[in-house]
């Protein structure tokens, strides 16, 4: 069996000339209607010919070797199939290590790197929150929520408003703003109730709307698009610090957030709720047949998710000192829904490393700044295509009798 | 020779070619942080300032530096994002950056300001507007090349109420913070000479697909002057939507607007619009000669704040320059005392921080390109 | 009376164009329970194609009608190949994939297709020729109807006709309908699943390039993020009339462009979004699968 075929030959041919054609005038004219100027690039038709025709090939002996591989399986005896992440986490003498390791390098970051590492690393580890926020609601419970970004935002203003008006600090903001959200979670919860799957979805997607318009417009309220600066730092027992050290600390805090945050999730997971919240993703009817109180675990869902993201937005608005509504659209919404899909979902670690990838890559792509966005969303579609059950599958938690061998 | 002589005299001579092609080697550079939109929505508004900054600062390497010092531009890009610009302002401050240009956006400017003030650096922005950044005496480290949104408002409505004897004004905004501030300013400023009426205060959405309905309602309102607060792609479509509907009022915008992009996008809608934007200075020999060099280097006319990005990396090399040492205050004390050569023609800064020296006028769209307005 | 009038047109100009758009969602989520989010993107390139070739006719010196028709077929072609193409990399891969995985999916063809035309051509807002002539004689309507306005209702009629009379009596038609009611049973009774689908995503990509021609033309300027905000509002028509749904999806559209207008014009335009998504809201509540929708029975 050859690894090229003729037929793969001609696949890529096909390909070549059919992105050749699609590409043509978008590629290949370049008209500025202001200068009324056109320009052929011809170039770029060859270029786009050698990489469609290239790619083709190379998903073919991809797809070739991947088929011979399972060929050959099929003739040994049955394996029992069980994915990497699995034995990682099942064999605590690999997995503790790591994970050590993993904790150890997190807590000396900031004597590593310099303080913009530390600052966009604080950032990726906010997301951390709130993709495991966003996670109890889209991974746990099933439910499709495009607005989440809405109560970052109530959890931000919170502590922007509060520290404005009456000069709250930090800490008594923080559990105000989870608080808020949570009650901001409930409100959207009940008209939501009776929606299914992407219903829902359109719903709090409009939700989302509605809270960054009337943060816009209502300029009373929320000082408008002007944004509110000034909002204080956190404070350490009001201790005076220097940039680089509240740089620092406040990374720290937000760790503790993170820890915190994996702490609850994976309690609530084995919980009586927990169990609930899976049930209603698995099947809704069941669930209910069971005896679960469909209303109060949806309206629990939604307060919990919303919960995170009020603490996380309270952490945001302290980081930046600053507040504005640009900074709370449906792209930042879409933005964690990615990072928990592509994660695994319902996964804490694919969580975070979703998080951490999502938000580091585009930073670090930022050499590359025009084609970063253009990369961004390609990678999305291909780790889709390839591993659309996200980089780190949710195992299952099985229950074994004491007596039996798993 | 043996091979490691030989290696060595070798790296000797690569090293010596280094440093003859570089005379600058010798010197430590000094860092500018340029801050702004360079990808993105956004992009259009912040090249141009990139492409000004590092025009200035081939200029001035090939002249020798400052102080003995090359220039080396550090470039970061917010996007107009408060957050981006809040972590790569801690970037710039650990990069070691002297001064920074930028930013672009009035929001990312604000959120990366007090970084700056707390690591003691100058910051001059070439196209925040926000009164507040610098009348507010919260910064006494930014300074910026453009008039703010008050004093940009107040030449309108006077042009608007003197020269077009206005009664009634219709004020659009696009919800932004720039338009928005201009819409209030005026709003405010027209109410209190109490010689014309505030008949209509609406925000628009920006990017929607179609404005009929709110130009309706400018054509119910009787107005006779249309004053937009915001940027140029929803004024063109304003303006144009409303001759369609033949709806001739008058229609008078800000900096944001003057703009040859909106003439070109307009078309022969653009005729007759009104525009407030910096005095003229299109003869001037420096805005000659870097919107010469910008067309060279990039095959077009340079796009919006082309001249204010100019105008603040001279200002901040020949601070940086004149100053006892390169410490922010005596940096911020050179800015404010020394006059500078720019394409605004000599300006200097005030106390808070505002151009000393920019004039500001109304300008007028006839046979498609922009010309005082009398 | 006559601004009432005046607000009920532009309310249906804007339907219109949600309508063109939602109907791509609406027949994609009926046949494959996606939400295509990209789709916003095809309109958006449709504008793009027809721009780059009315520019290029407009230079070897043809006459404007036959710029009009050649630019709008050249929209129409390459918005239904992307769609098409887009289908096929994106989305066929991940057939019985987890429900989110498609999703991902497609918001990140949306970003990708976004960049690449800004890379491609620019970043900055082109103006879009008056391919729909001004014609004087309508000049005594024209404050209240524009050409452009009149041009969009009477395109959006013909095109709705044209579909329904496609999907009521054609074989594809049927096909299309069989597979959205069970795909499985139009497989086994020899439908064609695959090419339906493609089909399903080439007629919805053609209908965005229509409506990405007239919106383009109507408000003379395009960019690379016009197809957003547009793509967000017609999927939200597209539910208000219960997704899945062809009568629905206009309806919806009809809707929720009459909301906006009225909105706009006995409110605040600030806060014409609020009011569009609170309808949503509140339509959703007392019928839970849209205006149209069919309220799906659970069996277990």
């Amino acid at each position: 069996m050859d690894v090229i075929t003729l037929k793969d030959c001609r696949k890529a041919l096909i390909a070549a000339l059919w992105f050749m054609f699609l590409t043509f005038p978008l590629l290949v004219i370049k008209v500025n209607t202001t200068e009324n100027l056109v320009i052929w690039r011809w170039h770029n038709l060859l270029y786009v010919g050698v990489a469609a025709g290239s790619a083709s090939l190379l998903t073919s002996i991809f797809r070739g070797l991947h088929d011979r591989k399972r060929e050959q399986q099929r003739h040994q005896e049955k394996v029992i199939h069980i994915s990497l992440t699995e034995r990682f986490f099942s064999n605590p003498v690999v997995s503790r290590p790591v994970l050590a390791a993993g904790a150890l390098f997190f807590l000396i970051f900031p004597l590593l790197f310099s303080t913009y590492q530390v600052n966009i690393m604080t950032t990726a580890l906010m997301y951390v929150v709130l993709g495991l926020g966003l996670n109890i609601v889209v991974g746990v419970a099933g439910l499709l929520n495009l607005g989440y970004v809405a109560f970052y935002a109530v959890g931000a203003y919170t502590y922007a408003l509060l520290n404005m008006h009456f000069g709250v600090g930090f800490w008594v903001a923080l559990p105000l703003g989870g608080i808020m959200a949570a009650l901001f979670g409930i409100l959207l919860g009940f008209p939501v109730l009776r929606l299914r799957g992407d219903y829902l979805a359109i719903v709090t997607l409009g939700f989302g709307e509605i809270i960054l318009l009337v943060l816009k417009n209502w300029a009373e309220f929320s000082q408008g698009p002007g944004g509110i600066s000034n909002i204080s730092r956190p404070g350490f027992f009001g201790m005076e610090m220097s940039m680089a050290t509240t740089l620092n600390y406040q990374y720290y805090l937000t760790i503790a957030m993170v820890l915190l945050t994996i702490f609850v999730i994976n309690r609530l997971q084995n919980s009586r709720i927990g169990r609930a919240l899976f049930a209603l993703r698995e099947d809704e009817i069941a669930c209910q047949a069971m005896g679960i109180d469909k209303t109060t675990i949806k309206l629990t869902a939604f307060a919990l998710g919303a919960t995170w993201a009020g603490l996380a937005g309270v952490l945001f608005a302290a980081k930046n000192a600053y507040v504005n509504p640009d900074s709370f659209t449906f792209l930042e919404s879409a933005m964690i829904l990615c990072i928990v899909v592509l994660g695994g979902m319902g996964s804490i670690v694919g969580v975070i490393i979703g998080a951490l990838i999502l938000i580091l890559l585009p930073e670090y792509l930022r050499a590359f700044s025009d084609y970063r966005m253009l990369a961004f969303g390609a990678l999305l579609v291909i780790m889709m295509v390839f591993r659309p059950q996200g980089i780190v599958a949710n195992i299952r938690r099985s229950y074994h009798k004491k007596d039996s061998a798993p | 020779m043996t091979k490691t002589a030989k290696l060595f005299s070798l790296i000797a001579a690569v090293a010596m070619v280094i440093a003859a092609a570089h005379p600058s080697l010798a010197a430590t550079p000094i860092k500018i942080g340029v801050a702004g939109a360079h990808s993105g929505d956004l992009a259009s508004y912040g090249l141009p300032t990139l492409k000004g900054a590092q025009l200035v600062v081939k200029d001035v390497n090939a002249k020798g530096g400052v102080k003995g010092s090359p220039i080396e531009l550090v470039l970061v890009d917010d996007q107009c994002k408060p957050e981006a610009a809040a972590n790569l302002a801690t970037k710039l401050v650990s990069d070691g950056v002297k001064a920074v240009v930028g930013h672009i956006c009035s929001g990312p400017t604000k959120a990366a300001l007090p970084i700056y003030r707390d690591a003691k650096i100058v910051a001059i922005a070439p196209s925040a507007t926000t009164p507040e950044l610098t009348q507010s005496g919260e910064y006494k480290l930014f300074f910026r090349t453009i008039a703010s949104d008050d004093r940009q408002a107040r030449t309108m409505v006077d042009f608007i109420l003197n020269k077009l004897a206005a009664k009634k004004v219709a004020i659009l905004h696009d919800k932004g913070d720039y338009g928005l501030g201009l819409a209030n300013y005026s709003k405010q400023f027209i109410e209190e000479s109490k010689q014309a009426e505030v008949v209509l205060f609406e925000g628009i959405t920006v990017g929607q697909v179609d404005f009929s309905a709110v130009i309706q309602k400018i054509k119910r309102s009787n107005a006779d002057v249309v004053i937009f607060g915001g940027y140029h792609p929803e004024a063109s479509k304003l303006v144009s939507q409303m001759r369609k509907k033949r709806i001739n009022t008058t229609f008078v915008s800000d900096d944001g607007i003057k703009d040859e992009a909106f003439i070109k996008v307009a078309g022969k809608d653009a005729e007759g619009v009104y525009a407030t934007g910096p005095t003229d200075t299109s003869q001037n020999p420096i805005t000659l000669e870097y919107r010469e060099k910008f067309k060279k280097l990039e095959g077009t006319d340079p796009g919006s704040f082309f001249d204010n990005g100019v105008a603040a990396t001279l200002a901040i090399i020949n601070a940086l320059e004149k100053a006892k040492s390169f410490d922010a205050e005596d940096v911020a004390a050179a800015l404010r005392s020394e006059k500078v050569d720019t394409p605004f023609g000599e300006i200097s800064f005030d106390e808070h921080g505002d151009p000393v020296g920019i004039g500001f006028n109304m300008f007028v769209v006839k046979d498609g390109h922009y010309h005082t307005a009398e | 009376m006559e601004y009432f009038l005046e607000l009920v047109f532009s309310g249906l100009t804007r339907g219109s164009i949600y309508a063109l758009i939602a109907l791509g969602y609406t027949m994609v989520y009926g046949i494959i329970g996606l939400i295509n989010f990209a789709h916003g993107e095809i309109y958006m390139i449709g504008a793009f194609t027809a721009l780059i070739i009315a520019t290029v006719l407009n230079m070897y010196g043809l006459p404007l009608p036959a710029i009009l028709i050649l630019a709008s077929v050249a929209a129409i072609i390459w918005s239904a190949a992307y769609g098409f193409t887009v289908e096929r990399l994106a989305y066929r891969p991940l057939r019985g994939a987890p429900r989110l995985s498609p999703l991902i999916s497609a918001i990140g063809m949306s970003i990708f297709l976004q960049n690449y035309v800004m890379l491609a051509q620019t970043p900055n807002f082109l103006p879009f020729p008056a391919l729909i002539p001004d014609l004087p004689f309508l000049n005594r309507f024209t404050s209240m109807v524009g050409t452009t306005d009149l041009a969009i209702l009477l395109v959006t009629a013909i095109v709705m006709i044209l579909l329904t009379l496609m999907i009521k009596f054609t074989r594809t038609g049927k096909a299309m309908r069989a597979t959205s009611q069970d795909r499985t049973m139009a497989f086994l009774v020899g439908v064609n699943v695959d090419t339906v689908i493609s089909v399903t995503f080439i007629t919805g990509s053609s209908l965005a390039a229509i409506g990405g021609v007239l919106i383009a033309s109507h408000i003379g300027q395009i960019n690379f993020y016009i197809g957003f905000i547009a793509g967000i509002k017609a999927f939200t028509a597209a539910v208000l009339g219960g997704i899945g749904s062809i009568p629905g999806a206009v309806l919806g559209s009809f809707v929720l462009g009459l909301t906006e207008s009225f909105a706009t014009g006995y409110v605040s335009s600030a806060y014409e979004d609020v009011f569009a998504f609170s309808l949503l809201v509140l339509i959703l509540i007392f019928r839970p699968a849209g205006l149209l929708g069919r309220a799906t029975i659970e069996k277990v």
